[in-house]
């Protein structure tokens, strides 16, 4: 057979002009997205990206491989008949902290629990972009916008809280500025099976410019961010020299080398537990009482929602003793008028 | 007291009659829509025309013995050809007072009341109301009526099978069928079988069952109260395999067959709604001949999932009912602009808001046609009997598969529940639907156009068709996003005339009677069986009226308008305050009157009948 050309990561830009703001953390996603379909040598055709509305359900269009920019909040609905149907294709959810988890919370969640082997991306910027900078469902408390001048009112979510609440079997998170962090995590999101959510802080420049400051600027981020690796103790800043342990009812910040603590007293980060305890425990720790994780929160195995069905089809066309269209008309009581 | 051979000579008088209209009436919980579907089954196995319409309250269970908790299930049974269920009972079973207070109102002077004394209780009788026992006193004496201890002869019936009091209490609606069997010379044998295969597992509520039904038709047979038992012949119907089928059946029917017709998977997305959920249940158990099913979280939901699969190159449909299609309309307007394939099912039920769910309307018809926003036509069809539902979802997916659009397909609660005899058809008689996917990377363009208007259909894993679609406005031929205001006048427009050009691919308006004369009634919809009986009835009296039936709501007919002006005054009746009535004004300049309903019931036939007299008498 012949081989064919490995297609490079630019192979995978469509021919639209891409239209996010300058500077928008969107540009590094999509640079990264094509970057890990190169990697995994994605077959074009096969790749389906599906959004609902916002800046970052533009996405799509600039990918070079099928794709569906649907209405508000709808993209893991529309993405689920496709992957239903269609359980060879490799499919892509691109949503926002508004589309993903106000207009579309619902759609969210049970595409999660049902456990579709799609991969969600969630951008999070904390605000309205497309509509011009109102508040989010992750917006910090007070935070003032215009639709918000007095300052908001509203416990924001956390996108990966409610990805493990809903019952995910891949969770992960990452920074759309720290590029190779970010393509390791969309790799293996796109390896998983299952259902894959990934929450990526993407500042949006115009409307809440530095967002996420504390966790992309580089002189800060070995203090605000500890990256999560399968088998290893939590550990972070600079050199390394602080970690997060386990008191017996919370967790807490502690130094290596003070009070007698060593490595071994560490939280192990256990991306395969069966229980989803701890990676909800993980998706708590928040700014500024805590280091943010990045990485792979939870990486667990179960059969896909399309495969379930589509076996159920499959038996039943197999032990069916026929499938005919006649035989469907008279199944159940018949009669012959002569 | 009577000999033995005395009452054998007197029960044994049979009186031939041409037709019946028998209605089971009794609390939610007894089981009345089951006795229905029996009698039914018996009666159309047995060669009658029939046609049914169940009646049951929202609540599954109302409470017991009041008027809101009333269930009730009419047949009308006949040797000739029936559309309607009846306008007027013959035989009312009431199994309690609140049954016989609620549909009372319907029986025919001189009709029969089969009543379970058992259940005319003080206490029942005061909950409805009732200051003396209306079996006693005298307030019936305009009808037949047959008091016995219904629930007594049960509990004899399958005593010694060890079932608790509440258990054996229930067999009580098959003693009530027993009878019914009995009364109008139906076959048991269906229904012996049902049970048999129903409590396979559970031998003792099968023999309960099968006691209580025998003792039934022989406590008809032996006891003296009825005068006679009725025969009513079979029905002269052309030859053919038949089967029973309501209209939900037939939509689910009609969906598969258009699949395989097609040569497409059929995917069927839907969220549980009044009184659509039955195709919903129907279709998840046909997995062997490959449908999918899917119960999605909302109603919009499954609209989009019915996207996602229309976009991977399935047969897509949704069924709901309106207030699930108000939900779904944003996403119908994606599959306008996206020009996608599929089908949305609107099983109407009483509205607005929640309204009635468990009762009939027509009031969709606007929504249907005018429901979304922008300029967003959307083709829509209505079914007219429970057997035309079957070709009408048949219509409804050629039209979407072979326009690339979503259609919307009109049924009402009334249709869904409501069954009559199917010819089943020659699967080779059948037309095949004609649709391919595009395949021909050369110069592929997703929004370049067919004869039809149509766009091709390039589904994801097709080589070097990568394209992206979405709800913004496309660039003609291209797809591209695109604001430009002269597109986007011109994509309008298309999109208009693609619908409108349907016109080119269906059949004219056909007329029953005259092509002119003095009134044509206009209908469409579960108005169907109504209109025609009542018409014919006109018709045999020599009046001049005909009528006309729409199933293509958008766009109609090319002839319509022609129709239309053969006739000196035109009369439309709708269980609605007169929709189609205001479109056909809006489109022609024609005027009309109207004959609304708005009761949750369908209409009766003397109802359209008196006012076509009255029409052309005045
Ligand atoms: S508004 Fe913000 S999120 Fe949207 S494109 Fe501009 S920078 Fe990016």
């Amino acid at each position: 057979m012949a081989t064919l050309p490995k297609l490079s990561p630019k192979d995978y830009a469509s021919d639209q002009e891409v239209r996010w703001c300058p500077g928008c953390g969107d540009y590094s996603i999509l640079a990264q997205m094509k970057k890990v379909f190169s990697t995994l040598q994605i077959v074009k055709e096969n790749a389906v990206f599906v959004s609902g509305i916002g800046c970052s359900s533009r996405f799509p269009y600039y990918m070079d491989t099928y794709g569906i920019h649907g209405i508000h909040g709808r993209a893991p609905a529309i993405a689920a008949g496709l992957k239903i149907m269609r359980p060879e294709l490799s499919v892509w959810v691109i949503t926002g902290d508004g589309d993903g988890l106000s207009i579309g919370g619902n759609h969210l969640l049970h595409a999660i629990r049902r456990n579709l082997d799609i991969n969600i991306i969630l951008f999070n910027n904390r605000i309205y972009g497309l509509t011009k900078g109102q508040y989010s469902p992750t917006s910090e408390f007070g935070k003032k916008t215009k639709s918000t001048p007095l300052g908001s009112v509203d416990y924001p979510l956390h996108p990966l809280s409610v990805a493990i609440g809903a019952e995910a079997t891949f969770v992960a998170r990452s920074i759309d500025v720290h590029v190779k962090h970010l393509a390791d995590v969309l790799e293996a999101a796109a390896r998983h099976k299952g259902v894959s959510f990934v929450e990526i802080y993407q500042n949006c420049n115009i409307f809440n410019d530095g967002a996420y400051e504390y966790a992309a600027d580089r002189s800060q981020r070995f203090d605000n961010v500890v990256e999560l690796e399968h088998g290893k103790p939590l550990q972070f800043g600079k050199n390394k020299e602080k970690g997060i342990r386990w008191n017996g009812s919370d967790l807490e910040i502690v130094t290596i080398g003070e009070n007698g603590i060593s490595e071994k007293d560490l939280l192990v980060h256990n991306e395969k537990a069966e229980s989803p305890a701890s990676a909800f425990l993980l998706s708590r720790m928040t700014y500024p009482q805590f280091p943010e994780p990045i990485g792979i929160f939870r990486n667990i195995e179960r059969p896909s929602y399309e495969e379930l069905i589509q076996n159920q089809v499959r038996h039943a066309l197999e032990t069916g003793s026929d499938n005919s269209l006649e035989s469907f008309f008279h199944s159940g009581e018949t009669w012959v008028v002569e | 007291m009577t000999t033995a051979t005395e009452q054998s000579h007197l029960v044994k008088r049979v009186e031939e009659i041409e037709s019946a209209t028998v209605r089971f009436a009794g609390d939610s919980g007894d089981g009345m829509q089951l006795v229905g579907e029996q009698f039914t089954t018996a009666t159309v196995v047995f060669g009658n025309d029939i046609s049914t319409l169940p009646d049951y309250p929202a609540e599954i269970r109302a409470p017991a013995g009041t008027l809101a908790g009333v269930s009730g299930f009419q047949i009308n049974f006949s040797s000739q050809e029936v559309h309607t269920p009846g306008d007027r009972i013959d035989a009312l079973f009431a199994l309690n007072p609140a049954a016989l207070k609620v549909n009372l109102p319907d029986l025919r002077f001189g009709g029969v009341i089969v009543a379970d004394a058992d259940a005319f209780t003080k206490e029942n009788l005061e909950k409805v109301g009732y200051k003396s026992n209306p079996l006693e006193d005298d307030s019936l004496r305009e009808y037949k009526v047959v008091s016995i201890p219904l629930s007594d002869m049960n509990f004899k019936a399958v005593e010694g099978l060890g079932l608790d009091r509440k258990t054996a209490n229930r067999c009580k609606n098959f003693f009530a069928l027993g009878l019914a069997f009995w009364l109008y010379d139906r076959p048991m044998e269906p229904t012996i079988r049902w049970v048999q295969q129903k409590f396979v597992k559970r031998p003792a509520i099968m023999d309960a069952n099968l006691r209580t039904l025998k003792a039934g038709y022989h406590f008809g047979e032996t006891a003296e109260i009825f005068t006679s038992s009725y025969r009513i012949n079979r029905a002269v119907i052309p030859p053919g395999t038949y089967r029973k089928i309501s209209g939900n059946e037939g939509i689910a029917m009609g969906l598969v067959a258009a699949a395989k017709l097609a040569n497409k998977p059929l995917f069927y997305a839907s969220y549980p709604i009044t009184p659509a959920s039955d195709i919903l249940h129907s279709l998840s158990a046909k997995k062997n001949y490959g449908v999918v099913t899917f119960q999605a979280e909302d109603e919009i939901a499954a609209m989009c999932a019915v996207i996602g699969a229309a976009y991977g190159g399935s047969l897509a449909v949704t069924g709901t009912s309106g207030p699930g299609v108000a939900l779904k309309s944003e996403a119908i307007g994606l599959a306008v602009m996206t020009e996608l394939p599929a089908v949305i099912v609107n099983v109407q039920r009483g509205g607005p808001s929640t309204g009635l769910p468990t009762k009939t309307e027509q009031a969709d018809l606007f929504q249907a046609i005018f429901g979304r926003n922008g300029e967003c036509p959307v083709p829509v069809v209505a079914a007219a009997t429970p057997a035309d539902c079957f070709e009408t979802a048949i219509e409804a997916c050629r039209i979407a598969l072979q326009f690339m659009t979503p259609v919307i397909l009109l049924s009402d609660g009334y249709l869904a529940n409501g069954s009559e005899p199917w010819r089943i058809p020659d699967i080779d008689s059948l037309p095949k639907i004609d649709v391919n996917y595009h395949t021909n990377k050369y110069n592929f363009q997703p929004y370049s156009r067919n004869e039809r208007l149509g766009r091709p259909w390039a589904v994801p894993g097709t080589p070097e068709l990568q394209h992206r679609i979405g709800g913004l406005e496309k660039q003609h031929i291209t797809g591209n996003v695109n604001y430009d205001p002269d597109n986007h006048e011109y994509m309008v427009k298309l999109r208009d005339e693609k619908i409108h050009g349907i016109q080119e691919d269906i059949p004219p308006l056909e007329i029953n009677g005259d092509a002119t004369g003095d009134l044509l009634v206009l209908g469409w919809g579960g108005a169907y069986g109504s209109i025609m009986t009542a018409v014919e009835k006109a018709r045999r009296e020599k009046r001049s009226v005909s009528s006309a039936h729409l199933r293509y709501l958008n766009p109609f007919p090319k002839n319509l308008e022609n129709v239309l002006s053969g006739f000196k005054k035109i009369l439309i009746p709708e269980l609605n305050l007169g929709q189609l009535r205001f479109i056909i004004r809006s489109r022609f300049l024609i005027d009309s009157e109207g004959l609304n309903k708005i009761k949750g019931k369908p209409f009766q036939v003397n109802e359209i009948y008196e006012k076509i007299v009255d029409l052309l008498e005045n």
